[in-house]
């Protein structure tokens, strides 16, 4: 399977900090994978190396064939690397069929004289976006709440409004941080089947960050783990279960017996 | 359905709202219009007494002057949420193009194109219309120009920065009137008279006020347009957007600096309308005018009215343009004539400004007529002070 994106031999530096230490990572066309560790494994920022945020201070990353590395993020997103956020940054104020549309913006092609002129082909155009949001909030669930602000929505469906507002980037890659913060087990197994749908049914590549263990280990096919910046271990959920350096650096004794 | 039907209900609402407000704010218009035109003559000594008092017709005239740069200053801090301390330039710009290219400043050279004024008289004289779109592209370059480098800067920078050009601009024309032998601005003695308006074969002198105002009125009418469909569109909901945050934005494909100057750039387009036909209406350009009380009060008239709200930096605007112009030294003289005092009432008008400004902090954080987004957004906090508090 050839990769969609990745990234080779990343180092973060912050002054002297290092919070990335040479990783090298792939995510596989269409497929799920998760990366996980501690607190302050560096996860994170790893994300934002993804999503051109952070320059790393070495290495590269490589999406689709070419390399994005020192791109500004709004090019790497509307090339097709969308991602939610772990504390969610929805536009508050905005419907939530706006929200989904601001993310088209890179696709639709309103000038500012065409705006104000009201041009057929531009009206046309808008349509077909507002079109389009309703169907993905219809994908994600959450059709009904297409005139709501997004700040009323409930938080299990401001996660759903984010998903939808990334896929209106037209992705080959979706990223999630921490997508199943503050779900209870029920909505988190929902959960699962819904990353299964979202790269079935749209053929999205997915990389999630994630806690919970039932969740990470149910979804992903590949799972690759770092601690203090460094990458310690990848393979399958059984080989990561089973990795006595994961069980000791993340998991736990008490974690690792249980399972 | 229930969706489809939902949703039928939302537009036409949103629709009839506005085109509410722009009736009633055209029919008013008209009806000062004609009261000023056809009837303000045949009224009793005393009718007319209490209008040059209270609402003289060139206190309507500015206020629109004010409108149409409040509007446009509205884009770049209602909309883009840019806060720009530095307005004036802009307004400086498009006044000093009236200046230039429909005046007899340039005697040097002879060009006349579609004005009223004598084929004789040296100097460029062009069209009213023309100068309009010339002020309005020369501010909006310099919009450019000044907003490339500074955009970068968060808010609080920004305005410093912004508040620098609204300073820098003025001085420039103020002590431009021997830039390597050329005379830019004729200094502090400003350029004076412009040239008449010509509209339909007439020829509006400094006293044709009705006339001036339905056309003024008609220029903040085109703004109103242009604020409320590029709101509706791609670029206004890019703009709200990084109003709210601007890294999310980023990360949804939004090129931040490419957004934020083109609403740096509208706003000055429109500024610099607004500087043109504020010299059409003074009939003239002073450079000490154009000082830095101008931004503020622009800013004050968006803040009062309801950031983001057309309808609502209107009626801010004319408010504010009214207490400034007439309202206080009316007040001002009733109460001296009532009490035998010799209060100069418009002396504290900045007084007075900077209390509502802060008493609207205090009670109405949203202006008189919010937008309804903004609405949520500043009373967010409250329910967080709450909720922490109560806990």
């Amino acid at each position: 399977m050839s990769s969609i994106l990745s990234a080779e031999n990343i180092t973060v530096e912050f002054g002297g900090l290092v919070a990335v230490n040479d990783v090298s990572f792939d995510i596989p066309e269409k497929g799920i994978v998760s990366l996980i560790g501690p607190n302050g494994a560096g996860k994170t920022t790893f994300f934002n190396i993804l999503t051109g945020l952070y320059k790393p201070t070495s290495g590269h990353v490589m999406y689709d064939g070419a390399e994005i590395t020192a791109l500004v993020p709004h090019k790497i997103a509307s090339a097709g690397v969308a991602r939610t956020f772990q504390n969610i940054r929805l536009f508050g104020s905005m419907t939530a069929e706006e929200n989904v549309m601001v993310a088209m913006h890179s696709h639709l092609k309103a000038t500012l004289a065409g705006t104000i002129l009201g041009l057929p082909s531009q009206r046309r155009e808008e349509k077909a976006a507002r079109e389009e949001a309703r169907a993905l909030l219809e994908f994600v669930g959450i059709g009904k709440t297409a005139t709501e602000f997004a700040r009323n929505l409930s938080y299990g469906d401001q996660r759903r409004l984010e998903v939808a507002r990334a896929l209106a980037l037209r992705p080959k890659v979706l990223l999630l941080d921490e997508p199943t913060a503050g779900m209870n087990p029920q909505e988190s197994s929902v959960f699962v089947d819904f990353v299964h749908r979202i790269r079935d049914e749209k053929g999205i590549s997915i990389l999630l960050i994630e806690h919970d263990m039932a969740v990470v280990m149910k979804v992903s096919e590949r799972i690759t783990v770092l601690d203090r910046g460094e990458k310690i271990a990848e393979g399958s959920p059984a080989e990561i279960k089973s990795n006595p350096r994961v069980i000791e650096a993340y998991l736990g004794k008490g974690v690792g017996a249980g399972h | 359905m229930a969706i489809s039907l939902k949703r039928k209900n939302r537009k036409p609402k949103n629709a009839a709202s506005a085109r509410q407000w722009a009736i009633t704010l055209t029919i008013v218009a008209l009806g000062i219009w004609a009261f000023f035109t056809y009837l303000f003559d045949k009224t009793p000594d005393a009718v007319q007494a209490w209008f040059q008092v209270w609402l003289p017709p060139s206190t309507l005239n500015e206020s629109l002057v004010w409108v149409i740069c409040a509007l446009g200053l509205n884009i770049v801090v209602g909309y883009a949420g840019l806060l720009d301390l530095g307005f004036v330039a802009f307004w400086a710009f498009g006044g000093y193009a009236a200046g230039w290219f429909m005046s007899g400043f340039f005697n040097q050279v002879n060009i006349h194109f579609g004005s009223m004024s004598a084929k004789t008289i040296p100097g460029i004289h062009l069209s009213f219309w023309l100068v309009m779109i010339i002020a309005a592209l020369i501010a909006g370059f310099f919009g450019i120009i000044i907003g490339a480098p500074t955009l970068r800067l968060k808010s609080d920078y920004l305005a410093l920065v912004t508040l620098g050009f609204g300073e820098i601009i003025p001085q420039v024309f103020t002590n431009g009137e021997n830039i390597g032998g050329f005379n830019l601005s004729n200094g502090t003695k400003g350029i004076s008279p412009v040239d008449a308006i010509g509209v339909f074969g007439k020829r509006l002198g400094p006293f044709d006020l009705g006339w001036k105002f339905l056309i003024y009125f008609f220029l903040a009418a085109c703004m109103v347009f242009v604020s409320l469909r590029i709101r509706g569109g791609r670029l206004g909901r890019a703009w709200l957007a990084i109003r709210e945050d601007e890294l999310a934005a980023s990360m949804m494909g939004v090129p931040l600096m490419r957004t934020k100057l083109t609403a740096y750039a509208v706003g000055a387009f429109s500024g610099g309308i607004g500087g043109a036909v504020y010299a059409t209406h003074v009939n003239g350009i002073f450079a000490e005018r154009f000082n830095f009380s101008i931004s503020i009060i622009l800013l004050a008239m968006v803040v009062l009215g309801g950031m983001g709200n057309v309808w609502g930096v209107i009626v801010g605007a004319l408010l504010m343009a009214w207490i400034n112009a007439t309202g206080l030294p009316a007040i001002g003289d009733t109460f001296n004539n009532t009490f035998h005092t010799e209060i100069n009432f418009p002396s504290y008008n900045f007084l007075l400004f900077g209390g509502i400004l802060v008493l609207m902090m205090l009670y109405k954080r949203d202006g008189l007529l919010p937008e309804a987004r903004l609405k949520m957004i500043s009373h967010e906090n409250d329910d967080e002070a709450s909720n922490t508090g109560g806990h």
